[in-house]
């Protein structure tokens, strides 16, 4: 990934910053500055929870170039509380078994390695089970 | 105004063409199908690709294959939409003719895939997801198709081997085609035994991505050489539509919404519906996507797509014939020239020649192209008089 690229995405991949549309409330990730709902400007931040639930998944097992040393891995749509879905990784996941509507929350690690020679390690968010109300 | 006919068609064996660069597959589909269309001559060319700039390091295809196929001096560039290139490069075709830019046009579809270890090629097509928010959290497009699968399984509450109808009918009919990579029959003892590629999808519902190149010569009807001595096929309906192109960003995720559309207007614009044509050459990288394409189409009830498929309804016999060559599933992936074998496999059952494939009295066919899980979908009907 080339660097202004990198530092460009920097806010929506560390915290999960979307918008917010100022006209239906909709929320918005990723940010687009065009209200996908309403069609209205949307312009104004918005930090999501990053609480969700899985709405579907799978397992990677022919990872492509820079993501081998993961291999085999999980991504899942994660559908977010505040309502858009984004695709991400899961992890942390031990023996639990995943499942359609499993309780996610976000968490930064790397993603990638540097396979393009150009010093960046990409980091960015996965999610992991919520610890159960056990506690 | 007259209407617009394809004249040649022209494809190479889908496989790994080691031997063979991309400028050589593509010169070698364009000559057969000048040669068919009885030696027309094109004043435009127009070529559907995705890779070539990164597997090959080449652009400027339309430079390129318009000196080496000595068609010196005409109008020719690319036109880029994922899987569905090549289809684009056909509606580029059937455009400039409708609009009087054009009499006779030459259409390539053409991808060189095998130069590449297997992480670097699936790194390079991943770039037809939304790369920033699909491709940089380690998703492929067959990881994409693979989070289609399990939602469609578990909306339905389907058993893991549900799709293995496509895989099987795809394979029954690919066995026949000269050009497929696959000649093996699939049963569902062998499908329920393959290996995973990204769970639940398998090693049967992911087609092989491979080397392509096909050709198409279209004109006008009134151009004809005297003697043609094919049946003429007529292009009667033309369409394109899109969705997002991340499939997170769909209000309907399961719902083919662009499919449906590309496929109700080139339909209305043939005057036909779309389940009264002798076979529909659908969009199948993965057995999920023929399903929903079914679905999406009314040509099946949501959620049973895969029953039908099973019952033999999508046979060469059956009730509406799908993938009648083998589709991608048996025939093989080539991405941005596949649009243009599907027409190809077309017009060769209009023309009565599929052989063991032949679909009686075929008069019309549908076909449908797919970017991406349907965020580009071109459709085009095609008659024969
Ligand atoms: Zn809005």
């Amino acid at each position: 990934m080339e660097n202004p690229r990198y530092w460009r995405l920097k806010k929506q991949r560390y915290g999960l910053v979307g918008e917010v549309c100022p006209h239906c409330e909709s929320k918005i990730f990723p940010p687009r500055d065009v209200c996908p709902e309403c069609g209205s400007e949307a312009r104004t931040e918005f930090t999501f929870s990053g609480k969700g639930k899985v709405y579907s998944y799978t397992v990677m097992r022919d990872a492509p170039a820079g993501y081998e040393q993961n291999a085999p891995y999980t991504v899942a749509i994660v559908a977010l509380d505040e309502g858009p879905m984004v695709t991400a990784q899961l992890t942390d996941l031990g023996e639990e078994k995943v499942q359609i509507g499993m309780p996610v929350e976000m968490v930064t690690r790397k993603l990638r390695e540097d396979v393009e020679k150009k010093g960046i390690l990409v980091y960015g968010y996965k999610f992991r089970p919520v610890m159960r109300a056990s506690n | 105004m007259s209407d617009i006919v394809i004249a040649g068609i022209g494809q190479i064996p889908v496989g790994e063409h080691y031997t063979i660069g991309l400028r050589e597959m593509g010169v070698r589909a364009l000559v057969q199908a000048l040669h068919d269309s009885g030696d027309l001559k094109p004043d435009a060319l127009y070529i559907g690709n995705l890779l070539s700039s990164m597997i090959s390091h080449q652009s400027n295809l339309g430079a390129l294959f318009t000196d080496y196929a000595r068609l010196g001096g005409i109008e020719s560039y690319t036109a880029e939409a994922a899987g569905a290139s090549g289809a684009a490069a056909l509606r580029l075709g059937v455009l400039a003719i409708r609009s009087g830019q054009a009499n006779t046009v030459a259409v390539l579809g053409v991808e060189k895939w095998s130069d590449l270890v297997r992480s670097e090629a699936e790194a390079a097509i991943m770039q037809e997801m939304d790369y920033d928010y699909e491709s940089i959290p380690g998703l492929t497009s067959t990881g994409q198709a693979g989070l289609i699968m399990q939602r469609y399984l578990n909306d339905y509450d389907l058993p893991p081997d549900a799709l293995n109808g496509f895989a099987m009918l795809a394979h029954a009919n690919g066995a026949h085609n000269p050009c497929s990579i696959f000649k093996n029959q699939v049963s569902p003892e062998s499908y329920a035994r393959s290996g995973m590629l990204c769970d639940p999808l398998n090693m049967y519902d992911g087609a092989t991505y491979a080397d392509g190149a096909a050709a198409l010569v279209l004109t006008r009807r009134d151009l004809l050489p005297k003697n043609f001595p094919h049946p003429v096929i007529r292009v009667s309906g033309s369409a394109a539509s899109s969705d997002s192109l991340s499939w997170h960003d769909r209000h309907e995720p399961m719902a083919f919404n662009a499919a449906a559309r590309a496929v109700s207007s080139a339909a209305e614009h043939a005057g036909i519906l779309p389940g009264q044509v002798s076979l529909f050459e659908l969009d199948d990288p993965f057995s999920i996507y023929a399903a929903l394409t079914l679905e999406a189409c009314g040509l099946a009830d949501r959620g049973k797509a895969w029953q039908m498929a099973r019952d033999g309804e999508f046979a060469i016999h059956g009730r509406l014939p799908i993938l009648t060559m083998g589709g991608c599933l048996a025939r093989g992936n080539p991405i941005g020239a596949k649009g243009i074998y599907q027409v190809a496999e077309a017009v060769t059952q209009l023309r009565g020649a599929a052989g063991a494939n032949q679909v009686t009295n075929a008069r019309s066919a549908l076909t449908l192209s797919l970017g991406g899980p349907a965020s580009t979908a071109i459709a085009h009907v095609l008659e024969r008089e």
